[in-house]
């Protein structure tokens, strides 16, 4: 493996070039540079996690995430309808073993994995859905949410059954860890370690894509977006903001400087009451266009309502940005869920079905009523459909605005000052979703190298330099990069939890019974 | 006749109300449980990194706490055959101070007040026990003896 010093300068090299190469070309080619450099190499890997089944143009990894989340749904009969007011008594502690004080509760477990997935993916990947995929892809989205909920279910009570605990106290859980050793339990020793490989290197992809060059992406245009748009001196200089934002995040997870990460956790969560209270200021001051927006939602998700790709784009576009947002059965979350203290790991199970609906059901939703409701989505007055334009491939939109600085418009129509409050919320958002995803990644990366300080620095050193690459990227080829990353996750984690899925069901019933018997009691 | 109780709130910082309890333990022939508490809630927020430290955290400050703080306080108080027990315990101070004397049936509370400005603002463990303490509460000012 590479030594980490060496590495290191690797990295200043590179990072020294671009620096240099704007002395000689304009700062846009660097940008588009990086573009072209990076998309060449990922599209293949996107064109095959989203290539359409033959004759149709239903990309058949969308119709993996909507067997998965059905099947787990139908199998484990419904949990996130019966099981979520024994969560939420869980997540108040209502029955954590007082012996437990001090170590990991539900909650903690359970915010911890909330600031890594609320992220751009709720803010700017919605009006990514509603432009693209037209109203109707927020009914698909919720739908994918609400039955998401099972798929979260699954992977978080594998995640803490199967958690590696080391005799130093730490612990290590999350797909890798189930698929290794729960297939071999299964008596599939061999495949269990494929796939756990093969979700290790997916997760690391993930890491770097979705949760890393996503959200360095859409900070950078919500900068932009407030400080000129086009007249920006950040404009088409992502790189830039890359390179400051790689700097702060270098600070933390190679420097150590925890104060940061543990700001912008403990700020997050704030801000995303602000930003949920905020989207409730929009619909409660537009009361009288609700039913029309629902009206909108419902009409869109089987009609269409003039978007090119229909109904079926409208569900393509609401599976893909809720499966993005919450990451329901893709396996990450599990990773921060694991480190919770409890004898059951079917009560995480429990708590970690609440992520998607927190998550997808009530902040994505919001956003998508406040993009449609503000009107920025262009409407042919004569039909009442919406207009296409397909050079962008998406509804048109006012400014041919797109991403995070179309729900900033959104927002801003209602609120005037609210973009610069957005793209602090942005930076934060991210940031917190940049240090927890980079975490996940380095947990699968010290999976394939082990446990070392010259493999932990090689990783965050990468980590660092992709953040430069996703905020000089074109939002498109980002965004393709980071979903077909994600769902090559999913793709081996649901193969794994539909083999895994009985010892679920065990946990579950034998807890379930003994919680009706009274012998698991709520601590009074 | 069972046993009578003082339990005290040790912050590691209020030897007056340690020594107030202890006097009147040896007076009335009490055993004097000391109790230090590791101020947690589980509703803060953490990393991702401090979740998967958690557990070594707690263990390791449950340890240096026993051995910096509680050992110390014990050590100094078992003198001329007075019965001293202890505990370290996770939570909020308040709450868990008046769990232990439940506990141990206590019969009295003693508990120190610093009288800084930020106690006087925020509210002490000396305030919230005497707000909400079942069991009488001895409070003990700063350089008492």
């Amino acid at each position: 493996m590479t030594p980490p010093r060496l590495l290191r300068r690797e990295a200043f090299l590179v990072l020294a070039a671009l620096v240099a190469s704007s002395s000689t070309a304009s700062a846009q080619s660097i940008d588009e540079t990086i573009n072209a450099a990076v998309a060449a190499v990922t599209s293949p890997f996107v064109a095959f996690i989203f290539a359409p089944f033959p004759g149709t143009t239903f990309p058949w990894i969308v119709l993996w995430l909507i067997t998965g989340a059905t099947i787990f749904t139908l199998y484990f009969g419904f949990v996130q309808l019966w099981a979520f007011k024994h969560a939420i008594d869980l997540v108040k502690g209502d029955y954590s073993d007082p012996k437990h004080a001090g170590e990991v509760s539900h909650f903690q477990a359970l915010s911890t994995a909330l600031s890594g997935t609320v992220g751009l993916g709720n803010i700017a990947g919605v009006t990514v859905a509603v432009s693209v995929g037209g109203p109707g892809a927020t009914f698909w989205m919720i739908l994918a949410g609400l039955t998401g909920m099972a798929s979260k279910f699954t992977e978080c009570t594998l995640g803490v059954k199967y958690r590696n605990e080391y005799p130093n106290g730490t612990v290590s859980g999350g797909a890798m860890y189930y698929l290794s050793k729960g297939l071999a339990e299964r008596g599939f020793p061999g495949a269990g370690r494929v796939m756990a490989v093969f979700f290790a290197i997916c997760c690391i992809m993930g890491a770097f894509g979705g949760g890393n060059m996503f959200q360095a992406n859409q900070v950078h245009a919500q900068i932009v977006n407030v400080t000129g748009g086009e007249a920006s001196f950040l404009n088409e200089r992502g790189w830039l903001t890359g390179l400051v934002m790689a700097s702060i995040v270098f600070l933390v997870i190679v420097g150590g400087i925890k104060s940061i990460a543990n700001f912008a956790e403990k700020i997050v969560p704030f801000m995303a009451v602000l930003y949920v209270g905020s989207c409730l200021a929009i619909l409660v001051t537009n009361y009288d266009r609700i039913f029309w927006a629902v009206g909108q939602i419902l009409e869109g998700a089987f009609t269409g309502l003039g978007v090119a790709g229909g109904a079926v784009g409208a569900l393509i576009q609401g599976f893909r940005r809720a499966t993005f947002s919450n990451e329901a059965g893709v396996g990450s979350a599990a990773i921060a869920h694991s480190a919770v203290r409890t004898n059951e790991p079917v009560t995480e199970g429990f708590v970690s079905l609440l992520e998607p609906f927190i998550d997808t059901v009530v902040i994505c939703t919001m956003t998508a009523l406040v993009v449609i409701i503000t009107g920025v989505l262009e409407v042919d007055p004569a039909t009442g459909s919406y207009v296409w334009d397909s050079a962008a491939g998406r509804i048109a939109t006012e400014g041919n605005l797109s991403g995070v600085a179309l729900t900033s418009l959104a927002f801003s129509k209602e609120i005037y000052w609210f973009p610069y409050l957005l793209a602090l919320a942005v930076v934060l958002f991210a940031f917190s979703t940049m240090i927890s995803w980079s975490y996940y990644g380095l947990k699968a990366w010290t999976y394939l190298f082990g446990e070392s300080a010259g493999a932990e620095t090689t990783y965050n050193v990468i980590f660092c330099i992709f953040v430069v690459i996703g905020a000089a990227m074109n939002l498109g080829a980002v965004i393709d990069f980071a979903d077909a990353s994600l769902f090559a996750m999913a793709l081996v984690n649901i193969t794994g939890l539909y083999i895994l899925m009985p010892v679920v069901k065990r946990e579950m019933t034998s807890y379930w019974s003994r919680l009706a018997s009274g012998e698991i009691r709520k601590v009074t | 006749m069972s046993e009578t109780v003082f339990v005290v709130a040790y912050d590691g910082t209020d030897e007056g109300a340690v020594t107030l309890a202890a006097r009147h333990a040896a007076k009335e022939g009490a055993r004097l449980h000391v109790v230090h508490v590791l101020e947690w809630s589980p509703y803060t927020f953490l990393t991702p990194q401090e979740l998967a430290d958690r557990h070594r955290q707690r263990e390791a400050d449950f340890a240096r706490a026993t051995d910096t703080v509680l050992a110390p306080v014990l050590e100094r108080t078992r003198v001329g055959g007075l019965t001293v027990t202890g505990e370290v315990r996770f939570g909020n101070p308040t709450d868990v101070v008046i769990e232990v004397a439940k506990e141990q049936k206590a019969a009295l509370v003693f508990a120190g007040r610093s009288g800084t400005l930020s106690a006087r603002v925020f509210g002490s463990v000396a305030s919230g026990l005497a707000q909400s303490s079942p069991i009488p509460v001895v409070i003990v000012p700063a350089q008492s003896r």
